[in-house]
């Protein structure tokens, strides 16, 4: 009788706690272009590393130091303009792109969960525009590039606060072909 | 003593494992009305020679009646007596119990036997006046809806307006996590009933619109890696792609006369509202801005198009003639106002309105020009009127978790609606179904 009654107790509480479970919200990693280069092997039979400036070395999408690694460009708040900051890396992508003319790129864009569903679609390609105009205007030709925007359909980060909205207001910058 | 043992176990593994399964409705009254009317539904006598339903006629119509705010239902243990036919109501015992309307009724097999006829009478306690009499007549599976239609007709004689419980609604739900999504489009009974699983996807979809019959439902559907807008029959599942060109396709609206599609395209460069003949699959640009065009809605004559524009630098509503012309903007209160909903009398307008980082829905009466906040959420978007225009359906948040919520359009009277598991979003309240 006592056995039953713990294994009782022990299902009773296994209800509650059933019952009750609610899902954390799980941490979440920035999206990371940067700290995941492959680890260098040093070969004396292979050619040298890559000059990081030279934007038009496939190499340098895998090389953190650079520009070329870095993917993701981030906006304010329901604003679409590139920030100074990025330039840099746009220009990087803007050289590969018309350098190549095989590249195929499209730019993903997305908004964080603040405002109406399909407004945030419209803000997407907002921002995902403002790079391609870019791009455009530095020589990529406009059959290389699409746009595509998601809103805030696919958040990175799914926290309520600006730790996160910042790092779901983006666009991705992704090549289908190198 | 083992045997026991064993079956307690049982039982109460299968308690667990319930629980797991059943992760079904909730309905919850966050703020009531204190002026609700006091009304007995009695359960209604059983006399086909089918079993009888494990939910009864009464126990469904009285919930309809509770949800709406405007009744508070005496609770079935409370019913001391419990009359079946008219001439054994007891119109003093019920004054005594403080209760003002009685129904009683009972359930038979319909002539033809091709289902059952809810056969229900409403008396007014104090003058023992019949305000009601009526046979309802509902098909074999049909027993829960034709109890909201009784339910409907009780408040509408109550409250001189039509009931909107024999309704549907259309909803997102999104389960899953990192990068493994499962979208779907739900339909489901107004009380949140009979969830049925319209379409899947591992891609997003939203903006779920009824055709002015509820016979079809236009979505928005990133199945193919871009936006493109589907229109799917409920009940038959066949659907047409209806756009997917260059950039977006989103936010379809049915005309409320059935002859157009409204919608935002992005194919021109900008998203701009065009509208398609559904007649003729012709389409014609209604809108030409730099700006954002978006959320299409139609005015309940189908004359004027309401949509959200930030062309005046923040999200706002603008209404332009169907026919083309000149936008001229609707709110002028707030920083954000997106994503307009018209009430069946054209002349509320219900919208996201965001502040900081707060968003609430709030009304706007088209008459005096006054902006009301309804809600106190802080996400809250997708405002959808009841085809009655008596509750708003919206979309807010618990801690991390979507769900939907409903607001009486006087914001007097709140509830939670706690659907299956997942992110649930996108609330679209379905037309009267006739």
């Amino acid at each position: 009788m006592n056995t039953m009654w713990r294994i009782m107790l022990a299902l009773v509480f296994a209800v509650a706690i059933s019952a009750c479970k609610t899902t954390e919200p799980e941490p979440e990693v920035t999206p990371d272009t940067t700290d995941t280069a492959p680890v260098e092997v040093v070969d004396a039979t292979t050619s040298a590393a890559p000059d990081p400036h030279d934007y038009t070395d496939s190499r340098n999408f895998d090389n953190s130091e650079s520009l070329l690694s870095k993917r993701v460009i981030y906006f304010d708040f329901d604003k679409s303009d590139v920030k100074s900051e990025y330039r840099a890396i746009v220009a990087a992508h803007a050289a590969y792109v018309s350098s190549h003319g095989s590249a195929r790129v499209t730019l993903e864009g997305h908004a964080d969960e603040r405002g109406t569903r399909e407004y945030n679609i419209g803000l997407g390609e907002r921002r995902g525009n403002a790079i391609s105009g870019l791009l455009s205007a530095a020589g990529a030709m406009g059959s290389q590039l699409d746009t595509v925007s998601y809103g805030e359909e696919r958040p990175v980060c799914r926290v309520s606060d600006e730790n996160c909205w910042w790092q779901n207001r983006r666009v991705e910058i992704i090549y289908t072909a190198r | 003593m083992t045997n026991m043992m064993q079956k307690v176990i049982y039982a109460l593994l299968f308690l667990v494992l319930s629980q797991v399964v059943q992760a079904k409705l909730e309905i919850e009254i966050i703020q009531g009305n204190a002026s609700a009317l006091p009304i007995a539904i009695i359960p209604m006598q059983w006399r086909s020679s089918d079993p009888r339903p494990e939910t009864g006629v009464a126990e469904v119509v009285s919930s309809d009646l509770y949800r709406s705010g405007l009744f508070d239902p005496l609770d079935d243990q409370d019913m001391v007596d419990r009359p079946v036919d008219a001439e054994s109501i007891r119109f003093g015992t019920w004054r005594l119990l403080k209760v003002d309307y009685v129904v009683i009724g009972h359930i038979n097999d319909a002539p033809g036997g091709n289902g059952y006829d809810i056969i229900y009478q409403l008396f007014d306690v104090h003058t023992q006046e019949r305000l009601l009499s009526q046979i309802t007549t509902v098909g074999f599976g049909d027993l829960r809806f034709g109890s909201h239609r009784v339910a409907d007709a009780i408040y509408e004689k109550l409250t001189g307006v039509p009931g909107a419980f024999a309704t549907r609604i259309a909803y997102i739900s999104a389960i899953g996590e990192g990068n493994n999504w499962n979208y779907q489009l739900f339909v489901a009974d107004a009380d949140g009933f009979n969830p049925q699983a319209v379409v899947g996807s591992p891609e997003p979809l939203l903006s779920p619109s009824w055709s002015p019959d509820g016979e079809r439902l236009a979505y928005v559907s990133f199945e193919k890696g871009n936006s493109a807008i589907y229109v799917q029959n409920v009940a038959t599942g066949q659907r047409e792609l209806i756009s997917s060109g260059k950039g977006i396709n989103s936010a379809p609206a049915f005309s409320p006369d059935g002859r157009y599609l409204a919608m935002t395209l992005s194919y021109t460069g900008n998203p701009e509202i065009h509208i398609r003949d559904l007649a003729t699959g012709q389409k014609r640009q209604l809108t030409q801005h730099w700006a954002i065009d978006t959320e299409p809605v139609w005015s309940p004559d189908s004359q004027w198009v309401y949509f959200t524009s930030d062309r005046g630098g923040k999200p706002q509503i603008y209404k332009v003639a169907a026919a083309g012309g000149k936008p001229t903007r609707i709110t002028r209160e707030g920083e954000y106002n997106a994503r307009a909903s018209i009430s069946p009398n054209g002349k509320i307008i219900a919208v996201a309105h965001g502040r900081g980082n707060e968003y609430r829905i709030a009304v706007l009466d088209t008459d005096t020009g006054r902006m009301r906040i309804l809600t106190p959420g802080v996400l809250d978007e997708s405002p959808s009127f009841a085809p009655n225009g008596s509750m708003i359906l919206y979309a807010t948040r618990e801690g991390q978790r979507g769900v939907l919520s409903a607001v009486s359009t006087d914001g007097n009277v709140r509830q939670r609606l706690i659907l299956t598991e997942g992110d649930v979003r996108e609330p679209a309240w379905s037309p009267v179904i006739r």
